[in-house]
Protein backbone atom coordinates (compact mmCIF):
# COMPACT_ATOMS: atom_id res chain seq x y z
CA UNK A 1 0.00 0.00 0.00
CA UNK A 2 1.55 2.96 -0.87
CA UNK A 3 1.37 6.30 1.35
CA UNK A 4 -1.44 7.39 -0.70
CA UNK A 5 -3.83 5.06 -0.32
CA UNK A 6 -2.59 4.79 2.96
CA UNK A 7 -3.56 8.52 3.97
CA UNK A 8 -7.32 8.38 1.83
CA UNK A 9 -8.15 4.68 4.16
CA UNK A 10 -7.08 6.20 8.08
CA UNK A 11 -9.10 9.70 6.37
CA UNK A 12 -11.90 7.53 6.20
CA UNK A 13 -11.66 4.93 8.75
CA UNK A 14 -11.31 8.13 11.07
CA UNK A 15 -14.40 9.69 9.57
CA UNK A 16 -15.80 6.26 10.62
CA UNK A 17 -14.96 6.67 13.95
CA UNK A 18 -16.01 10.20 14.39
CA UNK A 19 -19.40 9.33 12.46
CA UNK A 20 -20.03 6.28 15.63
CA UNK A 21 -19.28 8.82 18.05
CA UNK A 22 -21.57 11.28 17.51
CA UNK A 23 -23.97 8.43 17.02
CA UNK A 24 -23.42 7.72 20.51
CA UNK A 25 -24.45 11.01 21.79
CA UNK A 26 -27.65 12.51 22.86
CA UNK A 27 -28.85 15.26 20.99
CA UNK A 28 -31.34 17.52 23.03
CA UNK A 29 -33.18 20.16 21.40
CA UNK A 30 -33.87 23.67 23.27
CA UNK A 31 -34.87 27.25 22.58
CA UNK A 32 -32.79 29.23 23.71
CA UNK A 33 -35.04 32.28 24.28
CA UNK A 34 -36.99 31.53 27.43
CA UNK A 35 -35.04 32.41 30.04
CA UNK A 36 -34.54 31.26 32.81
CA UNK A 37 -35.84 28.13 31.46
CA UNK A 38 -33.15 28.12 28.86
CA UNK A 39 -31.75 31.25 26.73
CA UNK A 40 -28.35 32.55 25.44
CA UNK A 41 -25.67 34.59 26.87
CA UNK A 42 -24.19 37.54 25.32
CA UNK A 43 -21.56 35.36 23.71
CA UNK A 44 -24.56 33.27 22.18
CA UNK A 45 -23.64 30.29 24.47
CA UNK A 46 -26.70 28.29 25.65
CA UNK A 47 -27.41 28.38 29.42
CA UNK A 48 -30.06 28.23 31.66
CA UNK A 49 -31.76 25.85 34.16
CA UNK A 50 -32.34 23.24 31.50
CA UNK A 51 -29.15 23.50 29.85
CA UNK A 52 -27.68 22.48 33.29
CA UNK A 53 -30.45 19.74 33.90
CA UNK A 54 -29.36 18.18 30.38
CA UNK A 55 -25.72 17.67 31.09
CA UNK A 56 -26.56 16.71 34.97
CA UNK A 57 -29.16 13.91 33.38
CA UNK A 58 -26.51 13.15 30.57
CA UNK A 59 -24.12 11.96 33.27
CA UNK A 60 -26.17 10.06 35.03
CA UNK A 61 -27.61 8.47 31.68
CA UNK A 62 -23.75 7.80 31.12
CA UNK A 63 -23.55 9.22 27.56
CA UNK A 64 -22.53 12.55 26.02
CA UNK A 65 -24.88 15.00 25.23
CA UNK A 66 -24.93 17.99 22.33
CA UNK A 67 -27.66 20.80 22.69
CA UNK A 68 -28.97 21.76 19.63
CA UNK A 69 -30.70 24.92 19.14
CA UNK A 70 -34.57 24.62 17.22
CA UNK A 71 -37.16 27.79 17.01
CA UNK A 72 -40.15 27.16 19.03
CA UNK A 73 -42.77 26.62 16.30
CA UNK A 74 -40.65 23.77 15.11
CA UNK A 75 -39.55 21.98 18.02
CA UNK A 76 -42.18 19.06 17.83
CA UNK A 77 -41.69 18.26 14.16
CA UNK A 78 -38.20 19.03 14.37
CA UNK A 79 -37.76 15.83 16.90
CA UNK A 80 -40.20 14.30 14.66
CA UNK A 81 -38.01 14.13 12.05
CA UNK A 82 -34.77 13.41 13.87
CA UNK A 83 -33.05 16.61 14.54
CA UNK A 84 -32.52 15.60 17.70
CA UNK A 85 -33.76 12.87 20.23
CA UNK A 86 -35.10 15.01 22.86
CA UNK A 87 -37.15 18.01 23.65
CA UNK A 88 -35.79 20.27 26.73
CA UNK A 89 -37.60 23.97 26.06
CA UNK A 90 -40.04 24.70 29.18
CA UNK A 91 -42.46 21.99 27.36
CA UNK A 92 -44.72 21.29 29.60
CA UNK A 93 -46.98 17.89 29.31
CA UNK A 94 -49.99 18.13 27.69
CA UNK A 95 -52.67 15.68 26.34
CA UNK A 96 -52.32 17.64 22.68
CA UNK A 97 -48.67 17.24 22.80
CA UNK A 98 -48.53 13.41 23.75
CA UNK A 99 -50.97 12.83 20.70
CA UNK A 100 -47.61 13.38 18.54
CA UNK A 101 -44.74 12.52 21.17
CA UNK A 102 -43.92 11.20 24.79
CA UNK A 103 -43.14 12.67 27.57
CA UNK A 104 -40.82 11.81 30.53
CA UNK A 105 -41.91 12.44 34.12
CA UNK A 106 -41.95 16.18 35.06
CA UNK A 107 -38.96 17.58 36.41
CA UNK A 108 -40.25 21.25 36.73
CA UNK A 109 -43.21 22.98 37.24
CA UNK A 110 -44.27 26.48 37.61
CA UNK A 111 -47.37 28.56 37.16
CA UNK A 112 -48.37 30.60 34.67
CA UNK A 113 -49.56 34.09 34.53
CA UNK A 114 -51.10 37.43 32.83
CA UNK A 115 -48.97 40.63 32.88
CA UNK A 116 -49.66 43.99 32.13
CA UNK A 117 -48.13 47.02 32.10
CA UNK A 118 -48.18 49.54 35.38
CA UNK A 119 -51.35 51.75 35.15
CA UNK A 120 -53.61 49.10 32.95
CA UNK A 121 -57.26 49.12 33.59
CA UNK A 122 -56.35 44.92 34.24
CA UNK A 123 -54.13 45.57 36.96
CA UNK A 124 -55.47 44.20 40.59
CA UNK A 125 -58.14 42.27 39.17
CA UNK A 126 -60.19 40.62 42.30
CA UNK A 127 -59.10 36.59 41.96
CA UNK A 128 -57.79 34.79 44.08
CA UNK A 129 -54.22 34.12 44.27
CA UNK A 130 -53.89 30.97 42.23
CA UNK A 131 -56.31 28.74 40.33
CA UNK A 132 -55.87 25.16 39.35
CA UNK A 133 -57.66 24.14 36.20
CA UNK A 134 -57.92 20.08 36.39
CA UNK A 135 -60.85 20.06 38.47
CA UNK A 136 -61.98 23.70 38.84
CA UNK A 137 -63.11 24.50 42.10
CA UNK A 138 -66.06 26.75 43.01
CA UNK A 139 -63.39 29.60 43.83
CA UNK A 140 -61.60 29.20 40.47
CA UNK A 141 -64.97 29.30 38.35
CA UNK A 142 -65.23 32.35 40.05
CA UNK A 143 -62.31 33.27 39.08
CA UNK A 144 -63.07 32.41 35.39
CA UNK A 145 -65.72 34.66 34.90
CA UNK A 146 -64.55 37.81 36.68
CA UNK A 147 -61.44 37.28 33.99
CA UNK A 148 -63.82 36.74 31.40
CA UNK A 149 -65.53 39.65 31.64
CA UNK A 150 -62.27 41.75 32.60
CA UNK A 151 -60.43 40.72 29.08
CA UNK A 152 -63.75 40.85 26.68
CA UNK A 153 -62.65 42.62 23.55
CA UNK A 154 -58.93 43.07 24.82
CA UNK A 155 -55.99 41.83 22.89
CA UNK A 156 -53.92 39.02 24.84
CA UNK A 157 -50.62 38.16 23.62
CA UNK A 158 -48.80 34.79 23.77
CA UNK A 159 -46.13 32.77 22.64
CA UNK A 160 -47.22 30.45 19.21
CA UNK A 161 -47.93 26.89 20.15
CA UNK A 162 -48.14 26.78 23.55
CA UNK A 163 -50.30 26.01 26.27
CA UNK A 164 -51.02 29.66 26.98
CA UNK A 165 -52.29 29.77 23.51
CA UNK A 166 -53.92 26.49 24.10
CA UNK A 167 -55.67 28.23 26.96
CA UNK A 168 -57.12 31.13 25.17
CA UNK A 169 -58.15 29.00 22.32
CA UNK A 170 -60.23 27.03 24.87
CA UNK A 171 -62.85 29.67 25.15
CA UNK A 172 -62.38 29.34 28.99
CA UNK A 173 -62.23 33.48 29.43
CA UNK A 174 -64.71 33.73 26.65
CA UNK A 175 -63.78 35.42 23.25
CA UNK A 176 -60.35 37.57 23.56
CA UNK A 177 -58.68 38.81 20.51
CA UNK A 178 -55.58 36.36 20.92
CA UNK A 179 -52.22 37.25 19.23
CA UNK A 180 -49.72 34.66 18.34
CA UNK A 181 -45.45 35.69 18.17
CA UNK A 182 -42.87 33.53 17.48
CA UNK A 183 -40.73 33.95 20.77
CA UNK A 184 -41.15 35.14 24.01
CA UNK A 185 -39.04 38.03 23.67
CA UNK A 186 -41.63 39.30 20.56
CA UNK A 187 -44.33 39.12 23.44
CA UNK A 188 -42.35 41.18 25.31
CA UNK A 189 -41.67 44.07 23.50
CA UNK A 190 -44.93 44.48 22.31
CA UNK A 191 -46.88 44.47 25.95
CA UNK A 192 -44.22 46.87 26.51
CA UNK A 193 -45.25 49.37 23.29
CA UNK A 194 -48.97 48.68 24.28
CA UNK A 195 -49.76 47.01 21.24
CA UNK A 196 -51.21 44.26 23.83
CA UNK A 197 -53.63 44.75 26.87
CA UNK A 198 -52.12 41.78 28.09
CA UNK A 199 -49.78 39.03 27.93
CA UNK A 200 -49.92 35.35 29.12
CA UNK A 201 -47.01 33.18 29.69
CA UNK A 202 -45.06 31.63 32.69
CA UNK A 203 -45.07 33.95 35.48
CA UNK A 204 -41.39 33.50 36.05
CA UNK A 205 -40.85 35.04 32.22
CA UNK A 206 -42.47 37.93 32.76
CA UNK A 207 -40.47 38.56 36.08
CA UNK A 208 -37.19 37.99 33.91
CA UNK A 209 -38.44 40.50 31.68
CA UNK A 210 -39.08 43.16 34.19
CA UNK A 211 -35.86 42.67 35.92
CA UNK A 212 -33.59 43.02 32.84
CA UNK A 213 -35.53 45.61 31.00
CA UNK A 214 -36.45 47.66 33.82
CA UNK A 215 -40.14 48.35 32.43
CA UNK A 216 -42.97 48.73 34.44
CA UNK A 217 -44.27 44.68 33.75
CA UNK A 218 -46.60 43.59 36.74
CA UNK A 219 -48.99 40.64 36.91
CA UNK A 220 -52.14 40.39 38.05
CA UNK A 221 -55.02 37.98 38.00
CA UNK A 222 -54.85 34.67 39.05
CA UNK A 223 -51.74 32.08 38.46
CA UNK A 224 -52.89 29.16 36.66
CA UNK A 225 -52.30 25.57 36.76
CA UNK A 226 -53.64 21.98 35.79
CA UNK A 227 -56.01 21.54 32.82
CA UNK A 228 -54.96 23.40 29.41
CA UNK A 229 -51.85 24.02 31.11
CA UNK A 230 -50.61 20.46 31.26
CA UNK A 231 -48.41 18.25 34.57
CA UNK A 232 -45.54 20.18 34.65
CA UNK A 233 -42.80 20.04 32.17
CA UNK A 234 -40.89 16.79 30.65
CA UNK A 235 -38.70 15.84 28.53
CA UNK A 236 -39.90 14.90 24.91
CA UNK A 237 -38.69 12.00 23.40
CA UNK A 238 -40.31 10.02 19.96
CA UNK A 239 -43.13 7.99 20.97
CA UNK A 240 -40.93 5.09 18.97
CA UNK A 241 -37.69 6.01 21.42
CA UNK A 242 -39.11 3.80 24.36
CA UNK A 243 -35.05 2.91 25.44
CA UNK A 244 -34.14 6.67 25.46
CA UNK A 245 -37.49 7.34 27.47
CA UNK A 246 -36.79 4.94 30.07
CA UNK A 247 -32.86 5.96 30.41
CA UNK A 248 -34.47 9.52 30.80
CA UNK A 249 -37.06 9.00 33.22
CA UNK A 250 -34.12 6.98 36.01
CA UNK A 251 -31.81 9.41 35.28
CA UNK A 252 -34.64 12.34 36.07
CA UNK A 253 -35.27 9.96 39.26
CA UNK A 254 -31.81 9.80 40.45
CA UNK A 255 -31.32 13.67 39.99
CA UNK A 256 -33.88 14.71 42.15
CA UNK A 257 -33.27 12.08 44.79
CA UNK A 258 -30.01 13.66 44.64
CA UNK A 259 -31.39 17.16 45.20
CA UNK A 260 -29.75 18.00 41.68
CA UNK A 261 -33.27 19.33 40.06
CA UNK A 262 -34.40 20.83 43.50
CA UNK A 263 -30.29 23.23 43.48
CA UNK A 264 -30.13 23.92 39.77
CA UNK A 265 -33.95 25.25 40.01
CA UNK A 266 -33.55 27.47 42.99
CA UNK A 267 -29.78 29.40 41.20
CA UNK A 268 -31.98 29.62 37.97
CA UNK A 269 -35.38 30.60 39.10
CA UNK A 270 -35.04 32.12 42.68
CA UNK A 271 -37.01 29.35 43.91
CA UNK A 272 -37.24 25.74 44.04
CA UNK A 273 -39.65 24.79 40.84
CA UNK A 274 -38.33 21.23 40.98
CA UNK A 275 -41.13 18.29 40.72
CA UNK B 1 -49.10 12.09 4.81
CA UNK B 2 -52.01 12.46 6.26
CA UNK B 3 -54.39 13.31 3.49
CA UNK B 4 -57.25 14.09 6.66
CA UNK B 5 -55.43 16.75 7.36
CA UNK B 6 -54.55 18.35 4.12
CA UNK B 7 -58.18 18.15 2.63
CA UNK B 8 -59.14 19.81 6.34
CA UNK B 9 -56.88 22.57 6.12
CA UNK B 10 -57.91 23.50 2.59
CA UNK B 11 -60.83 25.70 3.36
CA UNK B 12 -59.49 27.67 6.11
CA UNK B 13 -56.30 28.01 4.26
CA UNK B 14 -58.14 29.16 1.45
CA UNK B 15 -59.75 31.87 3.32
CA UNK B 16 -56.62 33.05 5.08
CA UNK B 17 -55.17 33.65 1.48
CA UNK B 18 -58.17 36.36 1.16
CA UNK B 19 -56.25 38.21 3.58
CA UNK B 20 -52.86 37.87 2.02
CA UNK B 21 -54.51 39.02 -1.42
CA UNK B 22 -55.66 41.57 0.90
CA UNK B 23 -52.55 42.41 2.03
CA UNK B 24 -51.55 42.26 -1.64
CA UNK B 25 -53.56 44.36 -3.51
CA UNK B 26 -53.67 47.46 -1.10
CA UNK B 27 -50.15 47.73 -1.14
CA UNK B 28 -49.57 47.52 -5.02
CA UNK B 29 -51.88 50.73 -5.28
CA UNK B 30 -50.46 52.47 -2.47
CA UNK B 31 -46.60 50.74 -4.01
CA UNK B 32 -48.09 52.30 -7.49
CA UNK B 33 -48.39 55.88 -6.87
CA UNK B 34 -45.42 55.68 -4.48
CA UNK B 35 -43.41 54.47 -7.18
CA UNK B 36 -44.73 56.62 -9.94
CA UNK B 37 -43.86 60.11 -7.77
CA UNK B 38 -40.19 58.66 -7.31
CA UNK B 39 -39.92 57.45 -11.29
CA UNK B 40 -40.99 60.94 -12.17
CA UNK B 41 -38.14 62.73 -9.40
CA UNK B 42 -35.85 60.35 -10.67
CA UNK B 43 -35.82 61.54 -14.44
CA UNK B 44 -36.18 65.24 -12.86
CA UNK B 45 -33.11 67.09 -14.37
CA UNK B 46 -32.37 68.62 -10.91
CA UNK B 47 -29.58 66.23 -10.10
CA UNK B 48 -30.16 66.96 -6.00
CA UNK B 49 -33.90 65.57 -6.51
CA UNK B 50 -32.98 63.17 -8.43
CA UNK B 51 -30.38 61.36 -6.03
CA UNK B 52 -33.21 61.91 -3.08
CA UNK B 53 -35.31 59.44 -4.65
CA UNK B 54 -32.18 57.12 -5.95
CA UNK B 55 -31.93 57.17 -1.83
CA UNK B 56 -34.84 56.31 -1.15
CA UNK B 57 -35.24 53.37 -3.83
CA UNK B 58 -31.12 52.47 -2.75
CA UNK B 59 -32.12 51.65 0.51
CA UNK B 60 -35.61 50.26 0.42
CA UNK B 61 -34.26 47.55 -2.61
CA UNK B 62 -31.38 47.13 -0.24
CA UNK B 63 -32.47 45.77 2.42
CA UNK B 64 -34.14 42.57 3.39
CA UNK B 65 -37.95 42.92 3.50
CA UNK B 66 -38.29 40.97 6.66
CA UNK B 67 -35.52 43.84 8.49
CA UNK B 68 -38.16 46.60 7.04
CA UNK B 69 -40.94 45.29 8.98
CA UNK B 70 -39.15 44.46 12.13
CA UNK B 71 -37.93 48.15 12.29
CA UNK B 72 -41.29 49.23 11.22
CA UNK B 73 -43.66 47.07 13.55
CA UNK B 74 -41.03 46.44 16.20
CA UNK B 75 -38.62 49.07 15.72
CA UNK B 76 -41.07 52.03 16.10
CA UNK B 77 -42.81 50.46 18.50
CA UNK B 78 -40.18 51.39 21.49
CA UNK B 79 -39.94 55.02 20.42
CA UNK B 80 -42.27 55.91 23.49
CA UNK B 81 -42.42 59.61 21.56
CA UNK B 82 -44.06 58.13 18.70
CA UNK B 83 -46.97 56.31 20.94
CA UNK B 84 -48.05 59.67 22.45
CA UNK B 85 -48.50 61.18 18.82
CA UNK B 86 -51.73 60.42 16.29
CA UNK B 87 -49.21 58.41 14.55
CA UNK B 88 -49.29 55.41 16.78
CA UNK B 89 -52.95 55.14 16.02
CA UNK B 90 -51.99 53.44 12.46
CA UNK B 91 -48.74 51.86 13.94
CA UNK B 92 -50.41 50.71 16.40
CA UNK B 93 -52.00 48.00 14.20
CA UNK B 94 -49.69 45.24 12.64
CA UNK B 95 -51.78 45.30 9.34
CA UNK B 96 -50.88 49.09 8.71
CA UNK B 97 -47.34 48.12 9.85
CA UNK B 98 -47.38 45.84 6.99
CA UNK B 99 -48.79 47.76 4.75
CA UNK B 100 -46.37 50.44 4.95
CA UNK B 101 -43.23 48.07 4.98
CA UNK B 102 -44.98 46.12 1.74
CA UNK B 103 -46.14 49.82 -0.07
CA UNK B 104 -42.56 51.25 0.82
CA UNK B 105 -40.76 48.10 -0.65
CA UNK B 106 -42.83 47.56 -3.52
CA UNK B 107 -42.55 51.60 -4.41
CA UNK B 108 -39.29 51.45 -4.65
CA UNK B 109 -38.88 48.19 -7.00
CA UNK B 110 -42.09 50.17 -9.00
CA UNK B 111 -39.92 53.56 -9.12
CA UNK B 112 -37.13 51.66 -11.04
CA UNK B 113 -39.06 49.91 -13.42
CA UNK B 114 -40.67 52.91 -14.83
CA UNK B 115 -37.92 55.26 -14.24
CA UNK B 116 -36.41 52.50 -17.18
CA UNK B 117 -39.55 52.25 -19.05
CA UNK B 118 -39.77 56.39 -19.07
CA UNK B 119 -36.23 56.38 -20.67
CA UNK B 120 -36.71 53.92 -23.32
CA UNK B 121 -39.44 56.22 -25.17
CA UNK B 122 -37.62 57.43 -27.99
CA UNK B 123 -37.11 61.37 -27.76
CA UNK B 124 -38.46 61.42 -31.21
CA UNK B 125 -41.90 60.51 -30.14
CA UNK B 126 -42.15 63.69 -27.18
CA UNK B 127 -40.81 65.95 -29.67
CA UNK B 128 -43.46 64.87 -32.43
CA UNK B 129 -45.84 65.80 -29.77
CA UNK B 130 -43.92 69.36 -29.14
CA UNK B 131 -44.20 69.85 -32.94
CA UNK B 132 -47.86 69.69 -32.70
CA UNK B 133 -48.69 72.22 -30.40
CA UNK B 134 -49.57 70.15 -27.56
CA UNK B 135 -48.96 70.90 -24.15
CA UNK B 136 -46.25 69.40 -22.44
CA UNK B 137 -48.67 67.84 -19.26
CA UNK B 138 -50.69 66.36 -22.19
CA UNK B 139 -47.62 65.16 -23.91
CA UNK B 140 -46.79 63.52 -19.87
CA UNK B 141 -50.53 61.91 -19.28
CA UNK B 142 -51.42 60.93 -22.51
CA UNK B 143 -47.97 59.90 -24.46
CA UNK B 144 -45.24 59.03 -22.08
CA UNK B 145 -47.40 57.22 -19.36
CA UNK B 146 -49.21 54.93 -21.36
CA UNK B 147 -46.27 54.02 -23.22
CA UNK B 148 -44.06 53.91 -19.93
CA UNK B 149 -46.84 51.64 -18.55
CA UNK B 150 -46.73 49.33 -21.73
CA UNK B 151 -42.85 48.80 -21.35
CA UNK B 152 -43.01 48.35 -18.22
CA UNK B 153 -45.68 45.59 -17.98
CA UNK B 154 -43.82 42.53 -17.82
CA UNK B 155 -41.37 43.93 -15.12
CA UNK B 156 -43.97 44.47 -13.20
CA UNK B 157 -45.83 41.35 -13.32
CA UNK B 158 -42.96 39.75 -11.86
CA UNK B 159 -42.54 42.63 -8.95
CA UNK B 160 -46.15 41.74 -8.27
CA UNK B 161 -45.48 38.00 -7.90
CA UNK B 162 -42.37 38.56 -5.55
CA UNK B 163 -44.41 41.19 -3.84
CA UNK B 164 -47.32 38.12 -3.35
CA UNK B 165 -44.80 35.83 -1.76
CA UNK B 166 -43.13 38.96 0.13
CA UNK B 167 -46.43 39.20 2.13
CA UNK B 168 -46.30 35.61 3.60
CA UNK B 169 -43.84 38.05 6.04
CA UNK B 170 -47.18 39.52 7.42
CA UNK B 171 -47.00 36.51 9.50
CA UNK B 172 -43.97 37.44 11.40
CA UNK B 173 -45.99 40.11 12.84
CA UNK B 174 -48.98 38.47 14.01
CA UNK B 175 -51.17 38.65 11.16
CA UNK B 176 -52.90 35.70 10.41
CA UNK B 177 -52.59 35.49 6.92
CA UNK B 178 -51.99 32.28 4.39
CA UNK B 179 -48.77 31.51 5.96
CA UNK B 180 -49.89 32.35 9.77
CA UNK B 181 -52.85 30.01 9.15
CA UNK B 182 -50.66 27.65 8.27
CA UNK B 183 -48.00 28.09 11.03
CA UNK B 184 -50.81 27.90 13.05
CA UNK B 185 -52.28 24.69 11.87
CA UNK B 186 -48.74 23.59 12.55
CA UNK B 187 -48.89 24.36 15.98
CA UNK B 188 -51.73 22.03 16.88
CA UNK B 189 -51.17 19.29 14.55
CA UNK B 190 -47.13 19.38 14.28
CA UNK B 191 -47.34 17.71 10.90
CA UNK B 192 -45.42 20.95 8.76
CA UNK B 193 -44.85 19.03 5.66
CA UNK B 194 -48.53 18.39 5.19
CA UNK B 195 -49.71 22.05 5.68
CA UNK B 196 -47.47 23.58 3.93
CA UNK B 197 -47.53 22.04 0.99
CA UNK B 198 -51.14 23.21 0.67
CA UNK B 199 -50.51 26.33 1.69
CA UNK B 200 -47.70 26.14 -1.17
CA UNK B 201 -50.25 24.71 -3.67
CA UNK B 202 -52.87 27.66 -2.99
CA UNK B 203 -49.51 30.42 -3.62
CA UNK B 204 -48.59 28.43 -6.91
CA UNK B 205 -52.33 28.67 -7.68
CA UNK B 206 -52.41 32.83 -6.95
CA UNK B 207 -49.02 33.26 -9.30
CA UNK B 208 -50.74 31.03 -12.35
CA UNK B 209 -53.67 33.59 -12.06
CA UNK B 210 -51.47 36.76 -11.66
CA UNK B 211 -49.14 35.54 -14.54
CA UNK B 212 -51.93 34.78 -17.19
CA UNK B 213 -53.96 38.19 -15.93
CA UNK B 214 -50.06 39.68 -16.68
CA UNK B 215 -49.77 37.94 -19.76
CA UNK B 216 -53.26 38.88 -21.51
CA UNK B 217 -52.57 42.43 -20.70
CA UNK B 218 -49.91 42.40 -22.24
CA UNK B 219 -50.85 40.83 -25.38
CA UNK B 220 -54.09 43.41 -25.04
CA UNK B 221 -51.88 46.55 -25.46
CA UNK B 222 -49.07 45.22 -27.61
CA UNK B 223 -48.12 47.59 -30.12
Amino acid sequence: MNIFKKTIFSVLLSLLVIGNVNADKIRIGTEGAYPPWNSKNEAGKLIGFEVELAYTLCRYIGQQCVIVEQDWDGMIPALIMRKFDAIMAGMSITAERQKAISFSQGYADEVASLAVMKGSSLEGLDTSAGINLTKPNAAAKKDLKTLTAALAGKTVCVQTATIHQNFLDSGDVGKVNVRTYKTQDEVNLDLASGRCDAALAAAVAFSDYAEKSGKPVVLTGPTFSGGAFGNGVGVGIRKDDTELLKKFNAAINKARKNGDISRIATKWFGFDASM
Amino acid sequence: MDLELMINSFPKLLSAAAITLKLLTVSLIIGLFIGLFFAILRINKNKLISKLAYGYSYVFRGTPLLVQIFIIYFGLGQIEYLRSTILWAILKEPYWCAIIAFALNTGAYTSEILRSAFQTIKPGIIEAGKSLGISNKVIFFKIQIPIAIRQSLPAYGNEIILMMKGTSLASTVTIMDLTGVAKYIISTTFKPIEVFIVAGGIYLLMTFIIHNVIKFLEKKYSY
